[in-house]
């Protein structure tokens, strides 16, 4: 009997928000429940995303690698003039590029994870923090695999990697949530209209440029504040000079990025959590 | 102590929206308003191009009990289903689910098709909410129930869907529910299969509340104790099962049979007739049409199509076919139709007929009119005594 108090679900058109409590304990328990089927879709997505290819995990870093290789050469040959870095361009071109695959991943994962799970989220009932735990998962798994190209790029430049690599998880961290935050808060709207899908990819680009992943800014001019109120520009700072040993600066600006970033992922989370509903209703299946 | 019900469905309404864009918008005012917990909810209303897809339903269940929720196409039962699987929210009313809830609305939703059968287990259990321990130790009941071991570890790509059917089916019914919601999946699946489909399905009842939507009557009737019977999002029945189904039939029956007959401006006062009413097998008949005409028609054919009683077309005359051709004219004509040598199965059979110009396709004359019964006297079944 126990079994059964413990399992009662009441549906009503009421606003869930009207008994916050209820709605956070609720909200807890399917974040709990929901890890072990995180995992499972997790691994079948990454097992999924390499069992039909040839080059196997060589896809989860070869984008950014020839984004990098790129840069370089146009550096190498004069067309772009960085100025002097306190490491080797190719080294900083390419840290600059994968983190910030991570954090485009972060934020296209939950809005492909969704929209490609109509099918079960329009006729299972189950906890839907694990779309949003599963794709953090293979966030941070595509990253380690990366993680292991660019120590062996460490080596290869000669750079030695200093103490401050322990610090990475942090700001690195915070660039995964705020991508994650960005993603959840589009994600039940990806539902109702393709748009979303379409637009993100469109406005990556221009984001990474805004950021100083792949070419050194400087806050000047009226493009230079867009950069200073970029987020995502002082957290890739930070995650490549504790990479590759640099002092670092901005350490302000992304504690309290920190904050704000958990704070709208919650915010996020509940949203998500509120709209599903109205989202899978509309998209019929 | 007396558990109450598992299932307690109170006056519950949902409306959708017809138009795409416009479903869209509302949902994203729904989303928005979800976020304005202190406006007071006003019973809701259907805003423009708003319908009910469920109208004012109420039942409960206890545990033992099987609900067929019946009705035609379009009735608003998958809806119902999914609020109570609490995938969709009522806009009216209130449903109490008490239990674990099983639901097979769709099998293989989380099937992917690049993994092995054996993977997909493990990953479907775990959306129905199975822990990877308790999977693991029905994993090999589950492969049993499915009847395909040797094919477990090819990627489900591979399957047909009847096996993807029954890798679904299979991990769906060995979770012990307390309630069980089945929508119309026994109806993939070869015959065999769905034999013993309904039979786990029979014993899992005894523990548990189920509901259960087909549209193959004779299922219904062998598993369900209550039935429902819901037409355009309204219950028009609810109780004893063999009477929902009686209401059922009737109503499909009445709007599907109606006999009308259409024709052209200047065509009156048609009647048509057929004799014998009642043949047997490889009899004949005669289906005589009379009718005034306004003006001529030369070369005319007439076609005349048996459907069964599913309104499937089984067989065509066709008096071309048969070397039979004539001319309309003006004022009283009549056909004789000589539908001769009817190699048609015993049953009941409507009549379909149309005549027009062999050189155009505008009917003249069009009607679903007559019905004719095939009852085959002679033949008797082998090795059965005749009496």
């Amino acid at each position: 009997m126990d079994e059964i108090h413990n399992r009662t679900a009441i549906y009503t058109p009421e606003p869930q928000l009207r008994h916050p409590l209820r709605l956070a304990k609720s909200m807890g328990r399917d974040l709990w429940v929901s890890r072990e089927l995180a995992w499972r879709l997790m691994i079948r997505n990454i097992s999924a995303m390499y069992r039909q290819t040839i080059f196997g995990y060589l896809w989860a870093f070869l984008p950014p690698v020839l984004a990098a290789a790129t840069f370089m050469l146009l550096q190498r040959g004069g067309v772009t003039a960085v100025g002097v870095l306190r490491i080797p361009y190719g080294l900083w071109v390419l840290s600059g590029a994968f983190l910030w695959q991570v954090f485009a991943d972060s934020v296209i994962g939950p809005i492909r994870l969704v929209t490609t799970s109509k099918a079960m989220l329009a006729k299972i009932n189950f906890p839907r923090e694990a779309l949003i735990l599963a794709s953090a998962g293979e966030v941070i798994f595509n990253f380690l695999v990366r993680l292991v190209i660019l120590i062996g790029a460490l080596a290869w430049f000669h750079v030695a990697p200093s103490w401050q690599i322990v610090l990475l998880p942090l700001p690195l961290l915070t660039l995964i949530g705020f991508g994650l935050m960005i993603g959840v808060l589009c994600s039940p709207l990806a539902l109702l209209y393709q748009d979303i899908e379409k637009v993100v990819p469109l406005m990556l680009p221009f984001w990474m440029l805004l950021s100083g992943a792949v070419v050194p800014l400087k806050a000047v001019g009226v493009l230079g504040q867009v950069v200073a109120l970029n987020p995502v520009f002082p957290l890739l700072d930070v995650s490549r000079n504790c990479l590759t040993g640099q002092p670092g600066t901005h350490f302000a600006e992304v504690a309290f990025i920190l904050v704000a970033t958990v704070a709208l992922l919650l915010f996020g989370w509940l949203l998500y959590r509120l709209a599903m509903p109205h989202a899978i209703a509309r998209i019929g299946g | 102590m007396s558990e109450g019900p598992l299932i307690a469905v109170e006056n519950v309404s949902k409306r959708f929206c017809r138009g795409l864009k416009r479903s869209l918008r509302y949902g994203v005012f729904d989303v928005a308003s979800e976020f304005a917990p202190w406006r007071t909810i006003e019973e809701s209303k259907l805003r423009p191009e708003e319908f009910w897809a469920t109208n004012n339903v109420s039942f409960e269940l206890q545990r033992g009990e099987c609900l067929g929720l019946i009705g035609r196409n379009g009735a608003g039962k998958t809806t119902l289903l999914r609020m109570l699987n609490g995938l969709i929210r009522p806009d009216k009313g209130r449903i109490v689910m008490r239990g674990r809830v099983g639901a097979l609305i769709a099998l293989g939703a989380g099937f992917n098709p690049i993994l092995t059968g054996r993977e997909n287990i493990y990953v479907n259990a775990s959306i129905l909410g199975l822990t990877k321990r308790e999977t693991t130790t029905k994993i090999e009941e589950i492969i049993d129930f499915s009847e395909i071991r040797q094919f477990i570890d090819t990627p489900v790509q591979n399957y047909s869907s009847g096996m993807q059917v029954r890798l679904g089916f299979s991990i769906a019914v060995c979770l012990s529910p307390d309630i069980l919601i089945l929508d119309e999946v026994l109806a993939v699946g070869d015959r065999a299969f769905q034999i013993k489909c309904l039979t786990r399905v029979g014993e899992m009842m005894a523990s548990a509340a189920v509901v259960f939507v087909s549209h193959q009557i004779e299922l219904v009737s062998h598993i369900a104790t209550k039935g429902l019977v819901l037409e355009s999002g309204r219950t028009i029945f609810s109780g004893r099962v063999e009477e929902a189904i009686k209401i059922y039939s009737v109503s499909g029956a009445e709007t599907a049979k109606d006999n009308w007959i259409r024709s052209l401006d200047g065509i009156s006062d048609i009647a048509i007739r057929l004799f014998p009413k009642q043949i047997g097998y490889r009899g004949s008949c005669g289906l005589q049409i009379e009718f005034r005409s306004n003006k001529s028609y030369e070369d005319c054919v007439a076609r005349v199509c048996f459907e069964d009683k599913n309104d499937r077309s089984v067989a065509e005359w066709n008096s071309s076919v048969h070397m039979l051709s004539f001319a309309i004219q003006c004022g009283t004509n009549r056909l004789s139709l000589p539908l001769e040598n009817l190699a048609l199965n015993s049953g009941q059979y409507r009549l379909n007929v149309n005549i027009q110009p062999r050189k155009s396709s505008i009917y003249i004359i069009s009607a679903n009119h007559c019905e004719i019964l095939v009852a085959d006297f002679d033949a008797i079944a082998p090795n059965a005594i005749q009496l």
